[in-house]
């Protein structure tokens, strides 16, 4: 709890290179997932939310359908909510009749949008699950990791949920997935890079 | 060469972060430079200029659809760098009516028969994102192929993938749901989960299609430890246990054995959901349930706390004990600092409200509404209000303790909630004949405070309580305090309808003074001067109050100072005469009486449906377009200037189409413009809010239709009369004893009368939800129907021999399927009756039973 206090302290440059993982408190565990290696289902997520402190947009990712206009209205509409909520308060907002399950990890808020009737432990555990595997995958994650790597952060979120269901549970998977793609991607620039191929594009 | 000095997204990301230029700017600037970019023949150069819009259109909300046809090229790259970019633009913009959508169909094939994993789980996650109609009706077979992959990475998100095609093309059920249900007895504990995640979907869809594989969800509950799974799995059994009561037997005792077991509070609460939810007539596991809850509620994590709360509220409707018990913690919760939680306790409470408690609870919630903030504090309010005004007043035993209720409420600093507290206030006057006394004492009370003049929330309260002081003036202590009151200099802070009203119960109170000095010198001849002095103090108050506003502005409040102004003026002379000369004849003495008698008639509540009773008059059309009358009446109204429309546009209004057809013939009208006659109704409408406040008995009129039908009360009479409603009475008698010893003759009846109505209006809403279901399960029977075929023999063999030799080998298994396949196709027709009767009367397997 105290660390989750320190955080409180405004000095933004801090905060923005502070690890994200390092702020969690010992999470009271919902969900003792460790070996529960996979899992999937319909969590039914809406869509995802990644919003800074400062109520700057780090991530968005819809999986109903929402026009351009809807997205940075709700976007406006759970930012004033969220930010303003108090750090003792439960994490579920109720929102135009969904829930909207939020936890806050150092300077950055992870939201995801359900039904109502849906678990929203469940879902705190899948926001903290991501949040882990993001830092595996960056090592001690921390907000400027996710800003520069936005692209990044998208595929992990991919390979985690799939149409707003989660599909994966393991961590180490989701990492094993993550870095063969990578793989994958290295070798095509290390080509595309490689002087020869440059030489065959100016001829 | 251009991807050489082609900036990166990593380069636009530093750039945004030090840029100085204002985002906008800086952001029109990048996407003049994306647009260039994006054209070259390229594919990196193209594929990053999408990257980088695509980091726009997320974070900055850029829009981005014009890109469509870009992405497309992307995507058709070989390069999986570039196809990876590519379809992340497509799932974020395109949608159903994206134009080029008609293009990737080819595309997603392609990459779903790709041997590259990866590909195909781009390929189908796009999908899963954009499936359209035509999208899965042409892909479905490439996922029928991939559900039976032999890797467990595609097959896992194929399965998640099958509820989009499903939900867009039904009829790929057919293919896939065979599929499926094999899935259900993998190994494999990753395609489990995915899976019984569709399953869940699919019940909560529709649950009788999921019935006849209960014994397989059965099997998995029992014997899995996998939390996720599990939490899927009680989902589902919590739809099935809605539709096949007998089901809720068999799972309840594994419910509470994972409720017992497992310490994950995530699937302790989804335990405890389903049970108060859907197994709420097993007595053990409710049991058991509510003890969870209690736990949960005496957590310091606030997020237990509101679930458990949360949890009560299901609960409450059938096991009110479960709230009861628990009472302490839900008080406790109301000073909670989260809103969540507050609110949450707020509605169960509410919910544990009754006959003999009401009084408790709102003394609890009044003490918490002091305390709390605005929002909070008429959240209480509210909810206090519609609770014991609940089927007219159906819990309120002690009208009077109501009524002074309503009198603290409007005390309240933070009350906002006027127009309600006001509604009911005028409501149980007319309705509750023997709490008009306290409602006249609460009422004075209100009124006579100068400090809740100034609060603009209460302006509708005080208008209430002076119309109840006005009307039921026969009970006020001191009738002269009360006319005091009503015309005290802060008076002016009130909008003038209001103040309308104000006076005109002053002219009421003033009437009844009279009236009742009259009569009392008529009886007895030896007159004390003393009251002779009160009754002449009591008319220059009024006068010196009322004088003023006989200039006003409005000219409501004008017309009716004048009344006041005048009847004074005639009473003056006969009051001074009556202490000398006994003269029954006075005129004064004939007005009072004849004023008195108009006002003692009693106004009663209004049915919802008094309106249908009228009869409509020989003669009349109902034109059912207005704006033809408002041509018609164009002629009349022009003279009209906006000020003066009192009196003179009514009639106009109010007479009936027929005699206004006669005028129009009689003159040639060159018609008013109708957006002018509009705004002088509306006018009107305004000037004559006091009309309309009062009860609901103008609604008719204000409706267009004319003003010749019989008076209120009458209307209520013949409601009363009407012996062809022995329901009604029924009713009255059966649900409220209470209030008939309270009510006496005509209100209580219409009480009931209006109670009933709202029921009705409840129940056709219900009625018409039941329509729309049953239309929709035709369409869904039709689905069904078609599901079934293609797996029904599956489904019913599978169940009749999993049933009779359970340990089974696979290959046998498979060899029946396949024979069931056949026959289905040859017999189609005869398995599609069997098959519709079968989802009307689903068969439980004895197994569960």
């Amino acid at each position: 709890m105290d660390r989750l206090m320190s955080l409180c302290v405004p000095s933004l440059n801090l905060r923005m290179h502070r690890s994200l993982i390092d702020s969690l408190e010992i999470q009271s565990c919902y969900l003792l997932s460790e070996h529960s290696c996979l899992a999937s289902g319909f969590g039914s997520i809406h869509f995802v939310l990644l919003v800074s402190r400062q109520g700057k947009v780090r991530l968005t990712k819809w999986y109903s359908p929402y026009t351009q206009k809807e997205r940075s209205k709700v976007i406006r509409e759970l930012s004033g909510v969220i930010l303003n909520r108090g750090p003792k308060l439960c994490n579920f907002v109720e929102w135009r009749g969904y829930k909207v399950v939020y936890k806050r990890y150092a300077s950055l808020y992870f939201c995801m949008c359900i039904d109502a009737e849906d678990n929203e432990l469940e879902v705190l555990e899948i926001i903290h699950h991501y949040v882990e595997i993001l830092d595996r995958y960056f090592g001690s994650v921390c907000e400027l990791d996710l800003i520069f790597n936005f692209h990044k952060a998208y595929y992990i979120l991919d390979e985690l949920l799939i149409a707003g269901e989660i599909q994966e549970s393991s961590k180490k998977t989701v990492a094993r997935i993550i870095s063969a793609q990578d793989e994958m991607v290295e070798a095509a620039k290390e080509e595309a890079g490689s002087i020869s191929y440059i030489i065959a594009q100016a001829s | 060469m251009d991807n050489l000095f082609q900036r990166s997204l990593e380069d636009l990301i530093k750039g945004f972060r030090l840029q100085l230029l204002g985002d906008s700017s800086f952001i029109s600037r990048a996407l003049e430079e994306i647009r260039r970019e994006i054209k070259a023949t390229d594919l990196s150069t193209k594929s990053t200029a999408l990257h980088k819009l695509s980091y726009l259109a997320a974070i900055h909300g850029v829009d981005m659809s014009w890109a469509a046809f870009h992405a497309l090229e992307v995507v058709s790259s070989s390069r999986f760098h570039h196809k990876r970019i590519g379809y992340q633009a497509i799932t974020q913009s395109f949608h159903d009516q994206t134009s080029v959508l008609l293009l990737i169909t080819n595309q997603l094939r392609k990459d779903l028969n790709s041997v590259n994993e990866y590909e195909v789980s781009l390929a189908l996650e796009c999908l899963s994102r954009i499936g359209t109609r035509d999208l899965a009706r042409d892909l479905s077979p490439e996922v029928f192929t991939l559900l039976g992959s032999s890797k467990s990475f595609v097959r896992k998100k194929a399965t998640g993938v099958v509820l989009r095609v499903f939900d867009k093309y039904p009829d790929a059920v057919k293919v896939c749901f065979k599929r499926l249900v094999e899935n259900l007895e993998t190994s494999d504990p990753q395609i489990l989960s995915a899976v019984v995640g569709v399953f869940c979907e699919l019940a909560s869809k529709d649950p009788t299609s999921c019935l006849p594989l209960a014994p397989e969800f059965f099997k998995i509950l029992v014997d899995s430890r996998n939390n996720w799974v599990l939490i899927k799995l009680l989902k589902i059994f919590s739809k099935l246990a809605s539709v096949e009561p007998r089901l809720g037997r068999k799972v309840a005792e594994p419910i509470c054995e994972h409720m017992k077991r497992t310490v994950a509070k995530s699937l302790v609460f989804e335990c405890v959901r389903t049970v108060v939810s859907s197994l709420s007539d097993h007595e053990a596991a409710v049991k058991l349930a509510v003890a969870k809850i209690r736990e949960f509620l005496v957590e310091d994590d606030p997020n237990l706390k509101y679930l458990g709360l949360h949890a009560l509220s299901i609960a409450a409707p059938k096991h009110l004990w479960a709230v009861l018990e628990n009472k302490e913690a839900v008080v406790k919760a109301l000073s909670d600092e989260d809103p969540n939680v507050k609110l949450e306790a707020l509605h169960l409470l509410m919910a544990m409200v009754t006959e003999d408690n009401v009084s408790e609870i709102s003394r609890i919630l009044m003490n918490y509404a002091l305390k709390s903030d605005p929002l909070f504090c008429n959240e209480i309010i509210i909810s206090v209000l519609s609770v014991c005004s609940r089927n007219a007043y159906e819990i309120i035993v002690d009208f009077d303790w109501y009524v002074s209720l309503l009198g603290e409420m409007a005390r309240i600093p933070h009350c906002q909630r006027g127009e309600e507290i006001e509604h009911q206030l005028i409501d149980i006057g007319m309705r509750v004949r023997d709490a008009r006394p306290q409602l006249v004492r609460v009422s004075w009370a209100l009124l006579i405070d100068p400090a809740l003049l100034g609060n603009m929330f209460l302006h509708p309260i005080l208008s209430a309580a002076s119309w109840v002081s006005g009307e039921y003036v026969e009970f006020a202590k001191n009738p002269y305090e009360l006319v005091e009151a009503l015309v005290q200099p802060r008076t002016d802070l009130l909008p003038p309808y209001i103040r309308a009203i104000y006076i005109h119960s002053v002219f009421k109170v003033l009437v009844f003074c009279l009236r009742s000095y009259f009569s009392a010198q008529e009886s007895s001849s030896g007159s004390s001067s003393t009251v002779y002095e009160s009754i002449l103090n009591l008319v220059n108050v009024i006068e010196i109050g009322v004088w003023p506003l006989s200039g006003a502005y409005d000219v409501e409040v004008q017309e009716r100072a004048k009344n006041v102004l005048g009847f004074i003026g005639m009473a003056k002379q006969d009051i001074a005469k009556k202490v000398n000369l006994q003269d029954n004849e006075a005129e004064a003495c004939r007005v009072t009486a004849f004023m008195e008698d108009a006002f003692s008639e009693e106004l009663g509540p209004i049915s919802a449906n008094a309106r249908e009773k009228v009869c409509v008059p020989d003669g009349l059309e109902l034109e059912e377009n207005l704006g033809d009358l408002e041509e018609i009446c164009g002629k009349f109204l022009k003279p009209v200037e906006s000020d003066s429309v009192s009196c003179t546009d009514k009639i106009t209004f109010s007479v009936s189409n027929l005699r206004i057809r006669d005028q129009q013939e009689a003159s040639s009208s060159t018609s008013l413009p109708p957006k002018e006659s509009s705004s002088l109704l509306a006018e009107h409408r305004k000037r004559h809010g006091m009309y309309y406040l009062t009860s609901e008995k103008n609604d008719p009129d204000s409706n267009g239709t004319p003003n010749d039908y019989p008076p209120a009360n009458d209307l209520a009479s013949e409601i009363l009369l009407d012996p062809l409603d022995p329901k009604r009475k029924a009713k009255h008698r059966k649900s409220r004893p209470v209030v008939v010893k309270l009510d006496e003759g005509g209100e209580s009846r219409i009480t009931t009368s209006q109670a009933k109505t709202k029921q009705e209006s409840v129940t056709d809403d219900e009625s018409l939800s039941r329509d729309i279901q049953s239309a929709l399960l035709v369409n869904k029977k039709g689905k069904e129907r078609e599901k079934c075929e293609g797996n029904s023999n599956l489904v019913v063999q599978e169940e009749e021999t999993s049933r009779i030799e359970k340990p089974q080998n696979s290959e046998k298994k498979k060899k029946k399927k396949k024979n069931g396949e056949r026959t289905s196709g040859k017999h189609r027709s005869r398995r599609r009756s069997e098959v519709a009767s079968s989802s009307e009367q689903v068969e439980i397997p004895d197994l569960l039973l």
